[in-house]
């Protein structure tokens, strides 16, 4: 087989996978008695508007930050479920730490920034250290550590950084204070109504990044090395301790900026209404973009689209929730084809080997004759 | 390794033994010292809501879905597969259950809430086992599924209905609750008998009063489901301790390919365990519907079936292991919802069971760990002297605080099955 045949036949597998939920979908909504066809029709309509595209892309940034995050440690078989609990403890701490500030713009930006990374990563080296240290299995380190978040996060919320109350009356909105106008970012455009969130830029940056410290540095390399064969990567010289705990604080510093694009862009506070699952959600995205930066950002665009777009459903009286059977069925046969795929790609260079090698003997004992 | 007695080895008989019957002595010793110092701890700080028979009953209440969940977990993974899926499960298990007692009966709606949350570890089943994806991609992919397959179900099958996208309407039927007669002062063919426990609970003594609220707590009010429950724990045991099948099921969590070639069928028992798994997760969410509220609601697992999956880890894969962290758990959410007084209490005994844990390790000579536990323990007394309640957001974390101590602190002596979480393919060698 050809690279080139190989690589078509990955791309087959989020392909296949959009096919097949689409189908299913189309199932879920025939027992209900919706014409399919009708509701994609409008979909696509309602989705290729102009200001539907600009709400995707709001939609997709943080989706794709989280599903990076996830890539990062799936590349060397690190599993962290965390991402969750990161991203809300990060937001919180750091919308906490910019509202007691006022800084000139781009540095009152930055600092929020790197608290968000700092706090993000330091959740996340938790994990790393009890992996290391006391053998103590990511998944469910980072189970338990999203629970622990939400608990001290809701605490400090409740107690600490919660937005002083008028007398007499109280909030109903549970929030920290206002970040001052220096440490907002204005919307990058406005198409219909809608503004694009200027963090856009820092997420393309942020892949770009990424992608160049995964795949073109020495510390790519092990990282991936690890990741693929951790036996020869430690015979070649890498600490997998260290490897382990330094991936660990590389996917929490980015799972740190998932909230960035809402809180620069939209709520310039930490309140309770920010999105939940993107954590979890992330997972899904880095599976079906096969943790490479540029097709996570397939993925989270497309996840984006569908959430936007599956907003006219409830119009049309249709339930708009078949889209999450929709997101499911992706997920699981991605994975599925992905397995079967990789399967194939191996029986196939078995048997390209074990040919290259009769090709061999039988010109060395034409050779000896 | 030596730690656990049957688990380790299959074909020792001897050793199995004597691990076993030191393991008893030292699970009665550990409850006997707790209940000392819980009750000394009620009797000084006058919190005695701590151990009332009212506290007990609510801990098992809470603790029936964690266990269940647990168990769950426990059967899939003794025979080898990890289950993240566990609170997809239940909340299939909730959403089915809720829908078929409104369609047919709540005896129909237990059936159907199991039914759901097998289905549930069927699709568990079919993507790790029979394609081999990674078993905890699977797990996630579940939990994200079955919260929108509740979601689309509900708008279909609730809304207009009394009900909406994220609640059903309420659920006439209750099923049957039982108590004890003589002891609990159950009826015996309708005569209201004594209930001496509960007297002996009210009577406020030291330690004998904290034993009579904790049987009462046990005996009384008891619902069909916790019932089952806790029959669950002694019959899991003697399943796969002590049937053929649960050998089977264990020696393929252990060393599938020895058990292959010896001629079990692994792929089938693994298929039995994690739909095992899936039924009881939807046993549990069945539990939150009928017993707990009622009603299904969206979130209403929050987050139990990864408790569940924490109370295996802390009872080190041991139905009994299982049962106590459970417990544990159920009863630091019931002084949660019933006193902040007790609550406040609780940081006491957390304080002294430090300066004990810091003794045990002088005894160990392990000073740096004196040191920390000291250390520690003096924190919690000022706590304890300088606040009168503790936030309850603080005291939602504990039992995930507490998993991830005792696995810091004691990763070492737990024991997973060998294979656990290892995808298996046919033929492998």
């Amino acid at each position: 087989m050809t690279k080139l045949r190989i690589r078509l036949l990955w791309l087959l597998v989020p392909a296949s996978a959009i096919v097949l939920a689409f189908a299913v979908s189309s199932i879920a909504l025939l027992a209900i008695g919706e014409d399919p066809l009708a509701a994609f029709r409008s979909m696509f309509e309602y989705g290729s508007r102009s200001n539907s595209l600009v709400s995707m892309v709001n939609r997709a940034v943080p989706l794709y930050v989280a599903g990076l995050a996830v890539a990062v440690g799936f590349k060397m078989n690190l599993f962290n479920i965390g991402v969750e609990g990161q991203y809300r403890i990060a937001a919180l701490l750091s919308a906490a730490v910019g509202a007691a500030l006022t800084l000139p713009a781009p540095l009152h930006i930055a600092l929020i920034i790197v608290v968000a990374m700092l706090v993000g990563a330091g959740w996340a080296g938790i994990a790393g250290v009890l992996k290391v240290k006391r053998g103590v299995h990511e998944v469910v380190s980072t189970i338990m550590l999203n629970f622990i978040a939400t608990g001290i996060g809701a605490y400090l919320l409740a107690n600490y950084l919660r937005k002083p109350q008028p007398e007499g009356s109280v909030d109903l909105i549970i929030a920290t204070r206002q970040i001052p106008e220096s440490g907002q970012l204005p919307p990058l455009t406005r198409v219909g109504g809608i503004e694009m969130h200027s963090f856009v830029v820092f997420a393309v940056v942020l892949g770009i990044v990424v992608y160049l410290l995964i795949w073109r540095t020495r510390f790519g390399y092990d990282l991936r090395a690890t990741g693929i064969n951790p036996g020869a990567a430690e015979a070649s010289g890498v600490d997998p301790r260290r490897m382990i705990i330094t991936t660990m604080l590389l996917s929490g510093g980015i799972a740190g900026l998932i909230g960035m694009s809402d809180l620069f862009g939209f709520f310039h506070a930490y309140t309770l209404d920010f999105p939940t699952g993107l954590g979890f959600d992330g997972i899904a995205v880095a599976l079906v973009g096969l943790n490479h930066p540029i097709g996570v950002a397939v993925a989270a665009l497309l996840f984006g689209w569908v959430d936007r777009a599956a907003q006219i459903l409830d119009l049309e009286g249709i339930p708009k929730e078949v889209i999450v059977i929709t997101k499911g069925v992706i997920i699981l046969s991605v994975v599925v084809a992905y397995e079967v795929v990789r399967r194939v790609v191996l029986a196939q260079e078995v048997k390209a080997a074990a040919a290259a090698t009769r090709r061999l003997e039988t010109e060395e004992e034409l050779a000896a004759v | 390794m030596s730690w656990g007695g049957p688990e380790t080895t299959v074909g020792t008989p001897p050793e199995v033994t004597r691990g076993r019957r030191l393991d008893t002595r030292r699970i009665l010793l550990l409850l006997g010292a707790i209940l000392l110092l819980v009750s000394t701890v009620r009797v000084v700080t006058g919190a005695n809501d701590l151990t009332s028979a009212g506290t007990f009953s609510a801990s098992l209440r809470l603790a029936v879905p964690i266990l269940l969940a647990g168990l769950g977990g426990l059967y899939a993974e003794r025979t080898g597969v990890v289950n993240i899926g566990l609170e997809g499960m239940m909340i299939l298990g909730t959403w089915f259950g809720a829908w078929g007692a409104l369609e047919f009966g709540v005896w129909w709606g237990l059936v159907i809430g199991i039914a759901g949350g097998a289905v549930g570890g069927l699709v568990h089943a079919v993507a790790s086992i029979t394609f081999g994806i990674n078993q905890i991609v699977s797990g996630v992919a579940i939990n994200i599924i079955a919260a929108g397959v509740a979601r689309f179900l509900s708008v279909i099958a609730f809304t207009g209905a009394g009900g909406g996208a994220t609640q059903s309407p309420q659920i006439p039927t209750e099923l049957p609750r039982f108590t004890l007669p003589l002891l609990s002062g159950g009826d015996l063919f309708g005569w209201q008998s004594p209930d001496p426990l509960g007297w002996i609970a009210r009577q406020r003594w030291w330690m004998v009063s904290d034993l009579g609220a904790l049987a009462k707590g046990f005996t009384s009010n008891l619902s069909l489901i916790t019932a089952i429950t806790l029959l669950l724990v002694p019959l899991t045991y003697l399943f796969l301790w002590r049937t053929r099948l649960g050998l089977r099921m264990r020696s393929a969590g252990e060393n599938p390919v020895a058990a292959e070639s010896l001629g079990v069928r692994v792929y089938t028992v693994k298929y039995i365990g994690v739909v095992i798994s899936g039924a009881l997760a939807g046993l549990a969410g069945a539990f939150l519907v009928f017993e707990a509220a009622g009603i299904y609601r969206e979130g209403q697992t929050a987050g139990r079936g990864f408790l569940g999956l924490a109370a295996m880890i802390f009872g080190n894969w041991r139905p009994t292991g299982v049962a106590s962290a459970a417990g544990l758990f159920g009863f630091a959410d019931a002084l949660k919802l019933r006193s902040n007084e007790a609550v406040h209490a609780l940081l006491l005994l957390a304080a002294v069971a430090l300066v004990g844990l810091g003794i045990w390790y002088v005894w160990k000579r392990r000073l740096g760990f004196v040191a920390v536990a000291i250390a520690i323990s003096a924190l919690v007394f000022v706590w304890y002297g300088v606040t009168e309640t503790v936030a309850r957001e603080l005291v939602f974390i504990t039992p995930y605080v507490a998993t991830l101590l005792v696995l810091a602190v004691a990763s070492q002596r737990l024991r997973m099955p060998a294979a656990d979480g290892l995808p298996y393919r046919r033929g492998q060698e």
